[in-house]
């Protein structure tokens, strides 16, 4: 019925910095994932491209060490396809994603409450239809649990070195706007 | 320079490698990465089991779960999800960052002041986002950050689609003139 109470505690301690993260973050909130989604507020792109950048260096660093493995999900083009398209819809009309509506939830908001519920009821439907879903999800074949540098005959390494000269492009073209900006103020 | 623990927001750039770093954290000690949606399907198939035993024997689902060796049990995945709620908690408490507003100035703008309509409306999308999530195997959590940052093929067109038809369902919800009232 449980996992080791040592698992249970590090999930919880693990929750709680995500939780407390997001909430700082700014993204738990309606405004800011439909702001996003209306091009007018980019909080959650720079939250998640910075995360991914961060993530994947230790990661990649992790698995070479060999202290943590990969967990790739299955390339099952049938579920990832109508899957992403219901996910899309769900989470523009709801204002959050499933992450940050239980952070909503901590936060007293009670529509993402309501969602909360609504997101329990979609996953029994899922388990209930699951037979019945097999065609869609199979449907159209399986790519495997592949990643971008084994499709490619790439190093994860390139990959990686190219997600932080993506940022670090990023941040230096903001740093000089930045200057441009107080260089001007200051005339 | 004021506590950052009692500030309301901080930098999307700092929060970013935050949770990139709580990505290291979540492999190295409990070789799993972040994701959220994994709990809800664990718990609705527990309730499914506890309310109609037969289901055990009719629905595929639990023969499949038990042959990858993934036991229906309250663990990491779970206290994950508990954890995200005491978290955000702890912090909207401490810098007064709390909403008790149902509707937000977007949507009553859009589709008026009423609670009921909203809420009736979070319930089925609710719904709807976690059904795409389970068909999918992810969430944002899951897919967008987790499977990205391991530069997994599937996440990275489920969160290019998602977050496409999520951008035009929002468009087709709120037009351009939506940004104006955010």
């Amino acid at each position: 019925m449980f996992e080791s109470p040592e698992r249970l505690a590090l999930g919880l301690l693990t929750g709680i910095v995500f939780g407390f993260l997001l909430q700082k973050g700014r993204v738990a909130k309606f405004e800011v994932i439909v702001g996003q989604f209306l091009f007018k507020d980019w909080t959650v792109v720079k939250t998640m491209g910075t995360a991914v950048v961060v993530g994947a260096i230790g990661v990649h660093v992790l698995v070479a060490a060999d202290m943590a493995s990969l967990h790739i999900r299955p390339a099952l083009f049938g579920g990832i396809l109508a899957g992403a398209v219901c996910f899309g819809i769900g989470m523009a009309v709801l204002g959050y994603c499933p992450g940050t509506s239980v952070a909503a939830c901590g936060e007293g908001r009670r529509d993402a409450m309501v969602g909360v519920i609504g997101m329990f009821a979609g996953a029994v439907v899922f388990i209930t239809a699951f037979p019945l879903l097999q065609p869609i999800i199979n449907g159209l074949g399986n790519g495997g649990t592949i990643t971008l540098p084994q499709l490619t005959g790439t190093s994860p390494w390139l990959w990686v070195a190219g997600l932080v000269s993506a940022i670090a492009i990023k941040a230096n073209t903001r740093n000089r706007e930045k200057l441009v900006g107080e260089f001007n103020d200051g005339n | 320079m004021a506590n950052p623990l009692f500030q309301k927001s901080w930098s999307p750039y700092g929060v970013g490698a935050g949770i990139g770093m709580l990505s290291w954290f979540a492999f190295a000690s409990a070789d799993h990465p972040l994701g959220v949606t994994t709990a809800f399907e664990n718990s609705a198939a527990q309730s499914a089991r506890a309310v109609m035993p037969t289901i055990d024997h009719s629905n595929e689902y639990f023969a499949k779960k038990a042959a990858e060796g993934k036991p229906l049990k309250i663990g990491w995945e779970w206290m994950l999800v508990v954890g995200l709620f005491v978290g955000a908690f702890v912090s909207s408490k401490l810098s007064g960052d709390r909403e008790s507003s149902i509707v937000s100035s977007l949507w009553r703008w859009r589709f008026g002041p009423g609670a009921f309509p909203r809420l009736v409306v979070a319930f089925l999308s609710g719904g709807l986002m976690m059904f795409g999530a389970r068909l999918a195997q992810g969430c944002t959590s899951g897919h967008g950050i987790s499977g990205t940052l391991q530069l997994a093929v599937s996440s990275c067109i489920f969160i290019i689609i998602a977050f496409t038809v999520g951008t035009i369902t929002t468009f087709l919800l709120y037009g351009q003139e939506g940004a104006r009232h955010v």
